[in-house]
């Protein structure tokens, strides 16, 4: 009994302190009920956010990019479907395995894959490879467990269904780079984008790109999509219609064939690009499908230069062909008349030089009609030595050279008219008078682009219009569907005498019937040109030429012929520059002359449409 | 009223048993209706789980039944028969257990497979209620050191598997019961009381400290698959869960974090937090609410208790269950590192549920014996 009664004492002890027992486990989870509080409450829509930024994924859109058409709806660049693969940066669970697995499935390298991923941010979406195949990506799709984060998306693919022929024009798409995202004139785009990268794709990027949409999908923790939550539908790019005839364009390009060099045709009274070519191409679709690094490069060290437009960015000296501004500016400086008769021995001696004519022996007596058609070197030399340098500058660059024509197109070269002025900024030297001598017969530190060659010759033809070539005929808006005309460039008269462009025309048209562009003369239609050979290794006035030794290719000069037809009523301005070809009249003037004929056949059977 | 011839009150249930088994299913009900809710599009693949998991509360609930029904004084007696059945099993784990996730917690048994960590808790409640309640224990010797010396193995075989959390577990029954039969020195014991109390949350203050890698090579050395995924993932995900049920909850299935699987676990250690996301701080509080109606009612029976092992015996109960509430709890919503404890009752997991049941089964079986002496 007496161990029960202390048994009994002990039980009380321990029940007693139960009490604290009790206001421990209370404490506890008064505790935890604060924490709770803390979390859900407090801190509750920190946490909703959260949650929502794990389970959503924005994906952006892609707009169908503007199609392309030449001046007779004649598709040029559409988009196709394709598989783009994207890898989520949010989704990756192991970086190094993704690195050392992928290539497995594509035909991609693993230091290609890094430096795509080598991007600071964690969240969004990165283009690994653009155009995969579909055997690529239904292999993906069966490694899906694999390859978390790894998505294939079906994506419009730019597409010129012409291949090579007006690649230069059309230029080409690519993923934006990382030096234009840093660029503020791509700072409304985000990366990833496809954007123009070369010619009208490039200039014209903003009718053509439209308008990115966004779909927010939520997905699970491995990233598989759920539903979607909200959609905003991507806007295409306007459709454009360039003023490009691109009958005359794969025709221009197949005259050409395998030599390199360049046509520009033109409307003469409004500028149209009827024409650009330039040759050697590529193919646009090689290069917008996600190029590889390497083939890149093959590219860039091709000695041929195929991405290089040679009617834009190919800067020659004009030749003989610059004897049409030099006329011009002798009539309007009235340093001569047309009339007026010059003699010629083949020979024009200078100090202690002598300067010697194309034709050994000479032209004999020669008025300005026959200067041009025969394109008497000596008439020019004492024509130009009386006239100066600076007279003959401000003529030709009123006539457009030495300057960029303002075409729509990226990376114009503007060529060079040199002056006394230029020398002495440039050069720091003064101008010699001999220097002049060069410069009369479009040598020296003359070069000029085909492009402003053909504008030239339109400004003839046209007795002192001046337009600027315009690549853009219309464009149709896909927002209404509304088809707009773009209005035609301003024009602007030159202050020079239509008298002179008349004595100007005569000498050309003479060039075609009698002159040296023979070649060039029609059956259908009248022409008036001008030969041209644009020297590529400067000849030593007096050193000895020898006629009967073929030189190398690369040192042959290039061909020029400029020509507008008809000469009553012109419709058309060419200008073919051929390199290496040697003499315009017999390299260049036929290809004009071809080309003059096709596009005046197809002025009479068609009205353009759209 | 009559003294009964087994001393047990054969009159039926009375309001305090209805509301202790109301308060059980209805822990037990939320936590199938989370597991269901979590599981829910893995139905195709065989048996679901939370039907898995009713299946346990039926095996669990005839323990209980069992528990309730053999006077614990008897099974009392029993204890350290059992508990040294329980240690060998835990040597078979060590040997031949199955390993998952880098533990070895399981004996196979064909189909499914028991957890002898969880078992052992059932001798170890028994054994320190007989231990105290058997005679006075007088001395540092036999108040402390050889209880503890009978307890360490088992502790050391749970930590080896490696199970941190039921080792911690096993450990603090012990040292409530300790401190419930009574120290020498108060001071020492209030002491124990106040470390026991603020442990997870000084751990909490002490872990935050710590540097990742630090923390890292802590956890990886204690439980090299605390968290697979590394980087906090796991704590993350669940504090996420939690936090973003705000105050009301998304709803029944409207919890992303769990729906869409970014929270591991969901129907097993993380289970909380699918509750917390689908109801909210309401639900929480609804949640804590019933597992303090839980405990206050096992103190109440330990007080009421009529003999020392049954006093003991509840408090041991109780805190076993109090113990993975807190600890499970704190875990979850970041207070503690994640170490691997199931929520009692709610938590998917055969050996647990059918443990605590029997547990809480002698609960009622002290309470249904404490009358038979007044």
């Amino acid at each position: 009994m007496l161990d029960t009664s202390r048994q009994a004492n002990e039980l009380a002890d321990i029940q007693n302190r139960l009490i604290f027992v009790k206001i421990g486990f209370l404490m506890l989870l008064v505790l935890l009920g604060l924490r709770l509080w803390q979390l859900q409450v407090r801190d509750g829509l920190h946490y909703q956010e959260l949650a929502r930024d794990n389970r959503t994924r924005s994906i952006v859109l892609e707009p169908a990019r503007g199609l392309l058409y030449d001046r007779n709806g004649e598709l040029l660049a559409n988009n196709i479907p394709s598989f783009q693969l994207y890898v989520s940066l949010e989704d990756i669970q192991d970086r190094e395995a993704l690195l050392a697995q992928l290539p497995h499935y594509v035909d991609i390298d693993q230091q290609e894959i890094s430096n795509k991923l080598s991007i600071k941010s964690r969240r969004g979406r990165v283009k690994i490879k653009a155009d995969i195949t579909l055997k690529e990506a239904a292999l993906i799709e069966s490694h899906r467990l694999e390859l978390p984060g790894v998505v294939i998306q079906p994506e419009y693919q730019r597409h010129y269904p012409l291949n090579n022929y007006a690649s230069h024009v059309l230029g080409y798409v690519g993923e934006i780079s990382e030096s234009q995202l840093k660029d503020p004139e791509f700072s409304h785009l985000q990366g990833g984008r496809i954007i123009g990268q070369n010619g009208v794709e490039r200039t014209f990027d903003e009718y053509l790109l439209g308008e990115t949409g966004e779909e927010v999908i939520e997905v699970d923790a491995l990233g598989y999509p759920k539903r979607s939550l909200s959609v905003r539908r991507p806007l295409a790019g306007d459709d454009l219609y360039l003023t490009l005839d691109i009958r005359l364009q794969r025709l221009a390009e197949d005259l050409l064939g395998q030599e390199a060099g360049a046509i520009v045709a033109l409307d003469p009274w409004n500028g149209d690009v009827l024409a650009l070519a330039s040759k050697p191409g590529f193919n646009p679709n090689d290069v917008s499908g996600g190029i590889s690094a390497k083939d890149w490069q093959r590219f860039l060290k091709d000695t041929q230069h195929p991405l290089t437009n040679r009617a834009i960015q190919g800067q020659y000296p004009p030749g003989s062909v610059f004897k049409i501004i030099m006329a011009a500016a002798l009539l309007e400086t009235q340093t001569l008349n047309a009339q007026e008769m010059i003699p010629c021995h083949g020979t024009f001696p200078f100090g202690r030089r002598v300067f010697r004519d194309w034709k050994a022996g000479g032209h004999g007596q020669v008025d300005l009609t026959r200067a041009i058609a025969e394109s008497c070197d000596v008439y020019f030399y004492k024509a130009g030595n009386q006239l100066g340098i600076d007279p003959i500058a401000t003529y030709a660059r009123q006539f457009g050279l030495g300057e960029k024509t303002g075409i729509a197109l990226p990376s114009e070269r503007s060529g060079l008219v040199p002056s006394s002025e230029w020398k002495k900024r440039v050069k720091r030297e003064p101008w010699y008078p001999g220097e002049t001598i060069s410069i009369s017969i479009g040598q020296g530190f003359l070069t000029v682009t085909p492009i402003q060659m053909a504008k030239m010759v339109s400004i003839v033809a046209t007795n002192g219009r001046v337009v600027q070539p315009r690549l853009l005929k219309a464009s149709r808006l896909r927002r209404t569907g509304t088809l707009k005309e773009k209005p035609e460039p301003p024009i602007q008269q030159l202050a020079i005498s239509p008298q002179t462009f008349a004595h100007i025309k005569e000498g050309l048209a003479a060039v075609v019937t009698k002159g040296t562009a023979k070649l060039a003369q029609s059956e259908f239609v009248s022409i008036a040109g001008k030969t041209g050979t644009a020297q590529v290794v400067a000849l030593k006035p007096d050193g000895d030429k020898d006629k009967n030794k073929e030189p190398q290719k690369e040192f042959r000069d290039h061909a020029w012929f400029v020509a507008f037809a008809p000469v009553e009523h012109p419709k058309i301005a060419v200008a073919v520059l051929v390199e290496h070809m040697g003499h315009g009249g017999s390299a260049s003037a036929p290809l004009a002359k071809t080309l003059i004929e096709a596009y005046m056949g197809f002025e009479t059977t068609q009205e353009p449409t759209f | 009223m009559s003294l009964m011839n087994d001393n047990v009150n054969r009159r039926g249930l009375d309001t305090f048993d209805w509301c202790f088994l109301g308060v059980i299913m209805a822990i037990i009900s939320v936590g199938i209706l989370s597991i269901y809710s979590v599981t829910n599009p893995q139905t195709t693949t065989g048996f679901p789980i939370y039907l898995k998991q009713a299946t346990w509360v039926v095996v669990g609930s005839l323990a209980f039944l069992v528990a309730v029904g053999i006077d614990y004084h008897k099974l009392a007696r029993l204890s350290y028969l059992l508990y040294g059945i329980g240690l060998i099993l835990l040597i078979i784990v060590l040997i031949a257990g199955k390993t998952s996730r880098g533990s070895q917690r399981w004996i196979p048994l064909g189909s499914f497979a028991v957890q002898p960590s969880e078992f052992i808790k059932i001798p170890l409640l028994l054994m320190l209620a007989a231990y105290y309640g058997a005679t006075t224990r007088e001395g540092w010797v036999r108040r402390l050191i050889i209880p503890g010396l009978i307890v360490l193995p088992g502790f050391l075989l749970i930590l080896k598997q490696p199970d941190l959390g039921s080792s911690l577990g096993f450990l603090a029954i012990f040292l409530v019961v300790i401190l419930t039969v009574g120290m020498k020195s108060k001071a020492f014991g209030f002491m124990i009381l106040a470390a026991l109390m603020l442990f997870p949350f000084a751990w909490g203050g002490v872990w935050g400290s710590l540097h990742e890698y630090q923390q890292d090579r802590i956890l990886s050395f204690v439980d090299p698959n605390s968290d697979p995924g590394g980087k906090g993932y796991h704590g993350l995900q669940s504090r996420i869960a939690i936090g973003s049920g705000q105050l009301l909850g998304k709803g029944l299935y409207g919890g992303t974090q769990t729906q869409f699987k970014f929270l591991p676990e969901g129907h097993t250690d993380f289970v909380f937090a699918v509750f917390a996301e689908e109801w909210g701080f309401i639900g929480s509080m609804v949640l804590l609410s019933l597992y303090i109606l839980l405990f206050l009612m096992g103190l109440e029976i330990a007080i009421k208790a009529k003999d020392i092992v049954g006093t003991l015996l509840a408090v041991g109960v109780v805190t076993m269950i109090a113990f993975g509430v807190v600890v499970n709890i704190a875990m979850t919503s970041g207070l503690a590192p994640v170490v691997g404890i199931p929520l009692p009752l709610m938590s998917y997991g055969g050996s647990a549920m059918v443990v605590n049941l029997t547990a809480l089964g002698l609960l009622l079986n002290v309470k249904r014996r404490r009358l038979s002496l007044l």
